[in-house]
């Protein structure tokens, strides 16, 4: 088996006003494995990503990552309102110091892959919530990133979009090669998207349940209403749920 | 990865949701809207100065006595004695003149120490802790308190009318801009970690340009404030050339209650004409981005 991208050893994070965030977590992310995790609200989900990233360091335990070219896509799109989207899509290679015309081409590159083109002009107050997560995502892919962090990048979308969004974010998938830890609170979303999922407690967040999904890719989106697809997502909302009473 | 490929993938913009662009486009049926637009921002405060006017006559006619309507001449009289006598209007103007520059040099000046200031507090906590409270006294100082004492050390003349200008205008852009440069979302802050901004990088690209709006509305304030400044300034230090405060207390001396309306006339056009100018300019560089739906200039 090929070196994991991301390692956790019984990470744990205990905030500077006392509260434990984060308990004991250990599960390592392969090379182009996605991992879905699941868990009530304020378990600590995100705090996980933060870790990660270390925006947020574990102050037990350790995780193992390259933080060069991490992807870190936020709830919100967190886009830069006074740039349009060819400049939103250019800001982290700016940031990094890529030169002009390598910047340009790469943006062109990754807003025609997240179906973009046309609107490079625009600005993101004319855009709508599921076109400004297509900008940040494509931002994201600009660096190429070999593991991508998703903290609830859809949960502020309509269930439509969000299925849409679904949709697309596996043809990325197939197409560019990287692995994901995507949070949710969805457990279809959960499911549809992944490799394994993870579920998490209550506050301290510990990983009390961990499930393999079988179901082959390229998915489709009538799998959401096979049989199989059900039943497993109903094992792991059981197992939220026993965990919340 | 290859057109074909992503064609494959069925990355199709075409599918995607991108029909629900809500930009700026439901302008067309503009005309008679934009008419009655109009309409409805001119004609209530048209309604307030036609009511006003009607007062003031009311008031000169109806309620003062022949000797005693100097306190309140007509207006058509503040008018013809100002408007179209030409000797006093151009008396007037050119004291506008020189209270104009005052007010402008000031307010230029309040802007880069200002601007400057309210930058180097949102670098670091302690600085901010170390100088707002006197950003905040120099607020709450009384300004005809120490106008006599500036006027001891930089002499009276137009070097102190500036610094009166400058200390009344200043609080508000420092305020304003450390107001926007601190309201930054932490989720974009977190952005620029991950990506290893440095603290140059942080304030030009992400916190600035962020904090515009706010700079430009206390410019805004501002440039009403120093046009107060610099009239007061005026009034007191009587070197150098007179200015619209020193010609309103000679008006006063003299019962001149025309020229009197007229010079105040003047300086609240002066007050105005800056005030929406920089509303202006903060509007037409951020209008692009801002969602500035319902927001007057």
């Amino acid at each position: 088996m090929k070196a994991p991208v991301i390692e956790f050893r019984h990470a744990g994070k205990v905030f500077d006003d006392g509260t434990h965030a984060v308990e004991d977590v250990s599960f390592q992310v392969g090379p182009e494995e996605i991992v879905a995790i699941v868990g009530p609200s304020g378990c600590g989900k995100s705090t996980l990503l933060r870790m990660a990233s270390e925006l947020s360091p574990a102050t037990s335990g350790e995780v193992e990552c390259s933080h060069e070219r991490l992807g870190y896509v936020f709830q919100d799109a967190t886009l830069l309102p006074w740039r349009n989207v060819q400049r939103n899509v250019e800001l982290f290679g700016e940031l990094r110091g890529t030169p002009k015309e390598e910047r340009a081409r790469q943006a062109q590159e990754v807003i025609d892959l997240v179906g973009l083109k046309g609107f490079e002009r625009h600005y993101p107050k004319a855009l709508s919530g599921g076109m400004k997560m297509r900008v940040s995502l494509a931002r994201s892919l600009t660096m190429k990133p070999p593991l991508f962090l998703f903290d609830e990048p859809f949960g502020a979308l309509d269930e439509i979009t969000r299925e849409r969004l679904n949709d697309e974010l596996l043809k990325l998938f197939a197409i560019e090669d990287f692995a994901a830890i995507f949070i949710t609170h969805s457990v279809n979303e959960a499911v549809y998207l992944s490799n394994r999922v993870l579920v998490m407690s209550p506050r301290p967040g510990r990983l009390i349940g961990e499930f393999n999904v079988p179901f082959d890719f390229p998915r489709s989106a009538e799998l959401r209403f096979e049989p199989d697809f059900a039943r497993l997502s109903g094992e792991i909302s059981h197992a939220l749920r026993s965990e919340l009473t | 990865m290859s057109i074909e490929a992503r064609r494959e993938a069925g990355l199709d913009p075409t599918r995607s949701d991108a029909g629900t662009v809500n930009g700026p486009g439901p302008e067309k049926p503009a005309r008679r809207s934009r008419v009655a637009g109009l309409m409805s921002t001119v004609a209530p405060p048209l309604v307030v100065f036609i009511a006003f006017i009607a007062f003031w006559y009311a008031v000169s006619y109806l309620f003062l006595e022949e000797t005693q309507r100097f306190l309140l001449p007509p207006p058509h009289e503040v008018f013809i004695v100002s408007f179209l006598d030409t000797v006093n209007l151009t008396e007037i103007l050119n004291a506008l003149f020189s209270t104009t520059q005052v007010a402008l040099v000031g307010l230029a000046i309040a802007i880069v120490i200002g601007v400057s200031f309210a930058v180097l507090m949102s670098l670091g906590k302690w600085v901010e802790r170390s100088l707002y409270p006197y950003a905040v006294i120099l607020q709450t100082v009384p300004i005809l308190a120490i106008v006599p004492l500036i006027g001891f050390w930089f002499d009276f003349n137009f070097r102190s009318r500036v610094i009166v200008c400058v200390i009344i205008a200043l609080f508000p852009i420092i305020t304003n801009t450390l107001f926007g440069l601190q309201s930054v979302d932490q989720q974009m802050h977190d952005l620029f970690t991950l990506h290893k901004a440095s603290r140059w990088t942080r304030l030009l690209k992400l916190q600035l340009p962020h904090a515009l709006p706010a700079i430009f509305a206390g410019f805004r304030i501002s440039a009403g404030l120093s046009v107060i400044g610099a009239i007061v300034g005026d009034f007191f230090f009587r070197q150098g050339e007179p200015g619209i405060g020193r010609l309103l207390d000679v008006y006063r001396a003299g019962l001149q209650s025309e020229q009197l309306f007229a010079a105040l006339f003047f300086s609240s056009l002066l007050g105005l004409g800056v005030f929406w100018f920089f509303g202006l300019i903060g509007h037409l560089l951020t209008r692009h981005w801002r969602d500035t739906a319902g927001q007057q200039v």
